[in-house]
């Protein structure tokens, strides 16, 4: 993960280590796994329809930053121009 | 009495000093004391206390204290603390006392727009909240953050205009200039709606900030966050809670502008569209109209001054330190700058809400209102973009600036200043996020209401957990889409080159009518001149031709003969 810029003279960081990264994501992925698990435990009170499901808030936010990047992504396809679109005519 | 003393004319009196005052201590003592002296006295202000000045016929009340004016009384406090404290180190250049001053008559003009009692003064403030800050913007000194500032200018000071003008209409009708609660009758109100939409982002009128923030200098945009759109906040709560239209209007300023945000390069300008997102909250709470709403929309634009004011500063403090701003110049500068990367967390987590972090407890209050009163329809809006904002501010901007790859910048830690202004606003946050009462006691409703229950910590945990899930999902799939260096078309394009276009082919439609008249006209000018010219030239013209004196003679006595013919019969 060292950069052209990096040179290799200063020490690599934390996350240069391929193996710290993959161990903070096992932590993350298991935390996601004990929030969703919550929902069986947890006695949510609930207001909107759509919350009654399970793991309904997991499974939104997931999905609506999915949507949102995919979207996103598309959306350059129609807006986006050169970065002096407005300096030069 | 000091309180008697409407809190922005210290402000005032401050800058005229700063801009005297030789530079040194003296001048760390104006930045920082004035804030302190100024909230110190505002906490002993009664709400009830005014005063009013007879101007011509009108009543005007340059100076009233209620609990809504009073809490944005304190933040304006706060954050021209902290903008001073961040911009301490800023004493050689000319351009440095300018911004000082500016920045000291802008935090001025916001006290003295939320203090103002009647329409009139808050129209002065607001003219001059525009003028002031336009200066942050100028001393960043580049071709672009001059043109920025320019559009910048004009558009608020034309929501000024609308302002005045509305003031006047609504004066003409009801024969008050009252600064409360006016509501959504007749061209009067409108327009004043319209001004504060235009200083609150409404979409389609949004884009002066998104433009002009990131063009200005990295400690004064730490500015712009705070004042500008926090007092038209304000003054929305003022005039216009209840308005229905401002829910749906809220929910679209929470959904529209993180798609940019996930697009754009400039990380400040990403900062940008997410306060537009921000905004929206507040202004779907203020379109609610209960008393948990505005004090959710009250107590977000309270927290948002800080948090914004973080990420603002951590990303000006990247700026101050490489110079350089886009996402794709920028990672790995955890290795170098780890006190700034760990204190940009904190303003990602609050704004992302995390549970213990101050955008928790007052987004919630937004959120529970929206359920509370029935709009079912409105809350999925809002839970898209509560999730959306983590994505694009709460893990874009700390990751992009700080990790990501190694982008080979090797910046130090920014100067001591800047890090304290940081470390007090993260504190807050923090603070704020795990002992909201304080934050509760000084909303203008009674607060009955409580963010820290199992049903909310575990929902909202879930939900950012699992957008952060599909951000690595994304990053791993390689869908995620680079940091790109280009323009994203928004509303700016109507006026920055479908205007100018229109403008331009119009000129030339009447540059070609005008020219095809001139000439048709010259033609007609010509023509007669040849024809008359025509007359006189020899030897064909009739006019031109020579007679003889003899036959000229025997005409004249052929007249004279039929003359006297005439005469005689």
């Amino acid at each position: 993960m060292t950069s052209p810029g990096n040179h290799g003279q200063d020490r690599p960081g934390v996350w240069d280590k391929p193996r710290n990264v993959a161990r903070l994501l096992n932590v993350f992925y298991a935390l996601c796994v004990v929030l969703v698990l919550m929902d069986l435990v947890v006695h949510r009170h609930v207001t909107h329809p759509w919350e009654r499901f399970f793991g309904f808030h997991a499974f939104y936010g997931f999905v609506a930053c999915w949507t949102l990047v995919v979207v996103a992504k598309q959306m350059r396809k129609i807006l986006m121009r050169d970065q002096d679109y407005y300096d030069v005519d | 009495m000091w309180i008697e003393i409407p809190p922005f004319l210290p402000f005032f009196a401050g800058a005229l000093l700063l801009a005297l005052a030789p530079r040194g201590v003296g001048r760390s003592i104006i930045l920082l004391g004035l804030p302190v002296l100024g909230g110190l006295n505002l906490l002993g202000a009664e709400p009830g206390s005014h005063f009013q000045i007879e101007v011509f016929q009108y009543t005007l009340t340059p100076f009233r204290v209620d609990r809504l004016s009073l809490l944005f009384g304190y933040l304006f406090h706060i954050a021209a603390f902290l903008g001073g404290l961040f911009a301490l180190h800023l004493k050689r250049e000319d351009s440095d006392t300018l911004q000082h001053s500016a920045a000291l008559l802008y935090a001025g003009s916001a006290l003295g727009a939320v203090f103002s009692g009647d329409l009139i003064t808050l129209f002065v403030f607001w003219e001059l909240l525009a003028v002031t800050s336009t200066f942050l913007i100028w001393a960043r000194n580049t071709e672009q953050s001059v043109r920025a500032g320019f559009r910048y200018l004009t558009i608020h000071v034309v929501s000024g205009v609308m302002l005045l003008a509305g003031a006047l209409i609504l004066f003409h009708n009801t024969g008050t200039l009252d600064f409360g609660y006016i509501g959504l009758s007749g061209v009067g109100a409108w327009l004043i709606f319209l001004s504060f939409g235009v200083k609150a982002a409404f979409p389609l009128l949004h884009n002066w900030l998104t433009d002009a923030y990131p063009e200005g200098t990295p400690t004064g945009t730490v500015f712009l966050s705070a004042f500008t759109t926090k007092v038209a906040i304000y003054a929305l709560a003022r005039a216009f809670p209840g308005t229905e239209m401002l829910v749906y209007v809220g929910a679209v300023m929470t959904c529209f502008p993180i798609f940019y945000a996930v697009i754009e390069n400039d990380l400040r300008r990403v900062l940008g569209y997410s306060m537009i997102n921000q905004i929206g909250f507040m202004v779907t709470g203020i379109g609610i109209g209960t008393a948990l709403s505005i004090n959710g929309a009250v107590a977000h634009a309270f927290n948002d001054v800080i948090f914004k004011g973080l990420l603002f500063m951590g990303m000006g403090s990247v700026l101050h330190m490489t110079g350089r701003m886009n996402g794709s110049d920028l990672g790995g500068l955890y290795k170098t700058m780890p006190l700034t990367a760990a204190l940009t967390t904190v303003g990602a987590a609050s704004i992302s809400a995390f549970p213990l972090f101050s955008g928790f407890v007052s987004k919630s209050m937004v959120m529970a209102a929206v359920l509370q009163e029935g709009y079912y329809w409105v809350w999925p809006a809002l839970l898209f973009a509560s999730a959306g904002v983590f994505h694009h501010a709460g893990i874009k901007i700390p990751y992009f600036a700080f990790f990501a790859h190694d982008s080979g910048v090797r910046a130090q830690e920014p100067p001591r200043n800047m890090l304290l202004a940081m470390t007090l606003a993260a504190v807050l946050c923090i603070g704020i996020g795990t002992f909201p009462q304080f934050l509760y006691g000084i909303l203008p409703f009674p607060v009955d209401y409580w963010p820290y229950d199992a049903t909310h910590v575990l929902t909202q945990t879930q939900l950012l957990f699992f957008g952060a899930l599909a951000f690595v999902g994304l990053q791993k799939t390689r869908i995620y889409p680079p940091e790109l260096v280009a323009t994203n078309l928004d509303a700016e394009w109507v006026y920055r080159r479908l205007g100018p276009r229109v403008v331009r082919t119009v000129a030339a439609a009447v540059r070609i009518a005008d020219g095809a008249f001139r000439g048709g006209i010259r033609a007609l000018v010509e023509g007669s001149v040849r024809g008359v010219g025509r007359l006189y030239a020899p030897p064909a013209g009739i006019l031109a031709r020579h007679f003889s004196s003899g036959s000229m003679v025997a005409w004249v006595t052929v007249l004279l003969a039929a003359y006297l013919l005439l005469y005689f019969l």
